[in-house]
Formats: C-alpha cells, sequence, structure tokens
C-alpha cells in the first residue's frame, strides 16, 4: 500500500466516521455545549464581579482582582483544569459525590473569569465620565448608576471580545478530559479519541475537529457581525418595551464622540 | 410648564470654597437666588463656573462654607436625595445613548421615584410633550439633532419636580440655529417660577431672562445684581475687559 493511501485512510476511514458520528453527535456535542455553555455563564457573572471589584475605590478588592487574573491567565489551563479537578475532588466528594463534571465545569469557569474580567473592565473603562455624572446628577447612587448606565454600555462595547472567549471556552472544554470523565459524560474530543485508540485510525478525532470548526466558525463570523454593528450604526427598532435594551444597541457615530 | 415648578425653593451659596490640590478653584463664592428667581453666571473660562454648580448639587462636596435650600443647609442630607431636588443639565446632555428618548427620562422616575411602568411613561410623555418632542419617544438620543437632545435631558431633569435647576453652558455644544429652541425652553422654564441658576455665554439670554447676573472671576463672584446694572454699569475693569470681548 502506497503512504498516500494509508495516509488517506487515517484521516478519511469514511466508515470510521459513520460510526463515531451517532455518538459524536448525542452524546460529544451536548456535553460540549454544557460544558461551554456553563462555564460561560458562571464565568461571566464571576469576570463581572472581577471587573467591579477592579474598578472599585477599594484598594483591597482592586488588588484581589489583579492577583486573581494574574493568576488564571497565567496558568496553563490544562494545569488549573487538573488542579482544580483533583484538588478539589475531596470537598466535591463530598457536596456532589464522586463525579468530576462540576468541577470541569468550575474549573473552566474560573478560568474564563479571568479573561472575561479583563475584557468588561475595560470595557467599563471606555464609559465617559460624563455618564455617570449625568447618572449622578439624577440622584442614582454610584452602585446604581453603575448597574444601569455604566456597565449595560461598557459590556455591549466589548461583546466582539466576549464572544472570542466562548471560541475560547468551547475548545477548552477539551481539556476535562483529564478529570476521568464517565462514557455518558464524554466530550467531542474525548469520543473521538476513543474511537481513534479502538480503531487505530483517526479520522474519528478528525470528525471531532470537524465538528468544533462547525462551532466556532460560525462565532467568529459572529463576533465580526457584530463589530462591524458597533462600528457603523444601525437605527433604532423604535421598541421601548425592552427593559434592557439588549437586543437593540445603536452605537453610532454619535455616541462615540 | 407650570405643573414641574410650584415647589421651587431659595437658593444660597455662602462662602463656598473647594481646592482641587493646589489648584484653588473656588474661594469664598457667595450666591443668593430667591425663590423663583434666575440666575445667570458669566464669567471667562476656567473660572469655576462649572465647579460651582457641582457643589451646589454636592457632584463635588466643598471644602468650606455652606449651600442652603429654603433656608437650610442640604451638606448634611443626603446626596442623592439632595440631586432628584436640584436639576442639572451638562453642555453635552449626557443622555444615556444605550436606551431609547422615553426610558431616558422614565429610569429615574421608576427607579427612584417609584413610579410603576404605567405612571413613569405618562409622566415622561408629558414632559416631552412640554419641549415639543412628544414625536421622539421612541427614538435613540443618537438620532435627534443637539437642541432635541439637549431639550430631552431638560425634560429629563424636569421629570423629577426638581425644586431648583442647574444649567453648564447648556447651549455651548449646540449649532446656532439650534440654541434659539433650547433658550426658548430654558425662558419658559423661568417664567413659570423656577429658581435656576445659569452659567451661559448667551448674554442676550442673561440680559433679557436673569433676575441677577453674576460675574465669576479667579473662583469668586467679583459683581452681581440686576442685569442692566451689571451690563451697562459695569464697575469692575475684570468685568468691563470681560464684557469688552464677548459682547
Ligand atoms: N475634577 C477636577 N479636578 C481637578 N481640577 C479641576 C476639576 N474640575 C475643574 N478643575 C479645574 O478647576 C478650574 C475651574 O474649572 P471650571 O469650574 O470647569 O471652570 P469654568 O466652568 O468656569 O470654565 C480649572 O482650572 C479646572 O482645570
Ligand atoms: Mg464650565
Amino acid at each position: 500500500m502506497d503512504p498516500l493511501s494509508t495516509l488517506w485512510e487515517t484521516f478519511f476511514d469514511w466508515d470510521a466516521m459513520r460510526e463515531a458520528l451517532p455518538e459524536m453527535l448525542t452524546v460529544g456535542l451536548p456535553n460540549t455545549l454544557i460544558l461551554a455553555v456553563s462555564a460561560a455563564l458562571l464565568g461571566s457573572v464571576l469576570g463581572l464581579l472581577l471587573a467591579v471589584a477592579g474598578i472599585s475605590r477599594s484598594r483591597w478588592l482592586r488588588w484581589t482582582a489583579r492577583v486573581y487574573t494574574d493568576v488564571f491567565r497565567g496558568l496553563p489551563a490544562a494545569a488549573t483544569i487538573l488542579l482544580i479537578g483533583v484538588g478539589l475532588a475531596p470537598l466535591g466528594m463530598q457536596v456532589w459525590g464522586p463525579d468530576p463534571y462540576p468541577l470541569g465545569i468550575l474549573a473552566l469557569s474560573l478560568i474564563a473569569a479571568a479573561y472575561i474580567g479583563e475584557i468588561f473592565r475595560s470595557g467599563i473603562q471606555s464609559v465617559e465620565a460624563a455618564q455617570l455624572e449625568g447618572a449622578r446628577a439624577l440622584g442614582f447612587s454610584w452602585a446604581d448608576a453603575m448597574r444601569l448606565v455604566i456597565i449595560p454600555q461598557g459590556i455591549r462595547r466589548v461583546l466582539p471580545a466576549w464572544v472570542n472567549q466562548l471560541i475560547a471556552l468551547i475548545k477548552d472544554s477539551s481539556l476535562v478530559y483529564f478529570l476521568g470523565l464517565v462514557a455518558s459524560q464524554r466530550e467531542l474530543f474525548r469520543i473521538g479519541q476513543d474511537y481513534a485508540a479502538t480503531t487505530g485510525n483517526e479520522s474519528a478525532l478528525l470528525l471531532a475537529g470537524l465538528c468544533y470548526l462547525a462551532l466556532t466558525v460560525p462565532l467568529t463570523h459572529v463576533v465580526n457581525w457584530i463589530d462591524r454593528r458597533l462600528r457603523n450604526g444601525r437605527p433604532a427598532t423604535g421598541s421601548t418595551e425592552d427593559d434592557d435594551d439588549t437586543a437593540s444597541y445603536a452605537a453610532t457615530e454619535g455616541d462615540r464622540r | 410648564m407650570t405643573a414641574a415648578t410650584t415647589t421651587s425653593v431659595s437658593l444660597d451659596v455662602r462662602d463656598v470654597h473647594l481646592a482641587f490640590g493646589p489648584n484653588r478653584v473656588l474661594r469664598g463664592v457667595d450666591l443668593s437666588v430667591p425663590r423663583g428667581a434666575t440666575a445667570c453666571v458669566i464669567g471667562p473660562s476656567g473660572s469655576g463656573k462649572s465647579t460651582l454648580l457641582r457643589t451646589i448639587n454636592r457632584l463635588i462636596e466643598p471644602d468650606r462654607g455652606d449651600v442652603l435650600l429654603d433656608g437650610r443647609s442640604v451638606l448634611g442630607d443626603d446626596p442623592d436625595a439632595l440631586r432628584q431636588r436640584v436639576g442639572m443639565v451638562f453642555q453635552q446632555f449626557n443622555l444615556f445613548p444605550h436606551m431609547s428618548v422615553l426610558r431616558n427620562v422614565t429610569l429615574a422616575l421608576r427607579r427612584l421615584g417609584k413610579l410603576g411602568a404605567d405612571e413613569a411613561d405618562a409622566v415622561a410623555r408629558a414632559q416631552l410633550e412640554l419641549v415639543g418632542l412628544a414625536g421622539k419617544a421612541n427614538s435613540r438620543p443618537s438620532q435627534l439633532s443637539g437642541g432635541q437632545q439637549q431639550r430631552v435631558a431638560i425634560a429629563r431633569a424636569l421629570a423629577l419636580r426638581p425644586e431648583v435647576m442647574l444649567f453648564d453652558e447648556a447651549t455651548s455644544a449646540l449649532d446656532p440655529e439650534l440654541v434659539k429652541g433650547v433658550l426658548g425652553v430654558m425662558a419658559d422654564l423661568s417664567a413659570a417660577g423656577m429658581t435656576m441658576v445659569v452659567v451661559t455665554h448667551e448674554m442676550g439670554f442673561a440680559r433679557q431672562v436673569a433676575d441677577t447676573v453674576a460675574f465669576m472671576d479667579r473662583g469668586v463672584v467679583l459683581e452681581a445684581g440686576p442685569p442692566e446694572a451689571v451690563f451697562e454699569r459695569a464697575g469692575h475693569p475684570r468685568l468691563r475687559r470681560f464684557l469688552d470681548q464677548v459682547l
């Protein structure tokens, strides 16, 4: 057999792919999404707290946020996941039993929070001081002014960077396989790897890669789309019913004086 | 606009001092504005006019001196509650760009005035009607002209039924043809009996609308009095020089 066809069969064995596909879609894909989405939610909440701590008037809060961010951004994700997954396992055992899955989500969230916190902080700090003054002059407390006026504007400005962080999370979710998941908990990468190990053929792993791309490539386009919209502006929808206005932001030239 | 102004009060600023580090910006400012009167504050850039307004609603705390509403010192009050009594309008409008015009006005009504959604909407729409912008309730601030944005900012402040209104160069950022509409709204408000302090470079407005004109220079009110006295019989050389430059 010539090397080229060996190579072809190693990566493009359609039968191997077809065999792995059902489990990939019914087990791997949902698990990857659960890990990434729940870590994104928890990481965003923690990130927002870090961002607010990072700009607070308390030196101790700022310092704590700084150290946290430096540590969790500075460590390799794999090391953090292993440290937390193994280090907190006895604690997890008492709370929810031997399942490593929640600790995997926790570790991913803590890592994401460090990055998302920096993203949110830069967005919040980019909002003009006049906005805070405008809100305070109406009688809003500092906390209300931040919550209702400053933070919503700041976060909108950094949505593209936040979506990039989701992409990173989807990829990093593959690392929780270190923690020894049971069969029904395996995400895309682990399922691809298992099939590859039993068949000695990498096609299932390639299929897993294609699944990741199917998730991440559209998201990169979402980033570009939000970016364009923030840059060029868009007329308001005329709806005033949405209390948070999350869906209908129009950042036109006027906003970015 | 009478509805909003029935509760206006007198304002007294007494010997207010404020320094930013070594920069002594306010050096004993006195200003008295009787209930329902309008005081225009004029003076060169950097003389402390904006800082004075900010000490009145305590966006900046004065180092020394007193601010009285209706004869009572406000320096011991809760600053957030005080700011609901003292409305402020800024040169750059400071509208919230991520909210509709209507929501810019209802936000404080609902969160601070504790009005329900429908009630706040009704108050806000009535207030927008008074500044001639009823049709713009659902627009974004960025879709409005500068003059319209400033009128929204005025409506937003008035919706909270303040007892005193502060204007910090409300028309300085506007194209010339838009200035008149905003000054008109301010003149109406003054005529309706609102107590107002208006920092302005519009000498025509000061002459026609003000009960008192105060000339500020280097952190003090150098001269104050009725417009005729200040404009026609300016005593202090620095005031004369200033008027020569702006008139
Ligand atoms: N937040 C601040 N921090 C430090 N200095 C300030 C601040 N605000 C104003 N100043 C200074 O105070 C002086 C008076 O400013 P301001 O009250 O804005 O004058 P005006 O409104 O009359 O032009 C200026 O020298 C200005 O640089
Ligand atoms: Mg000024």
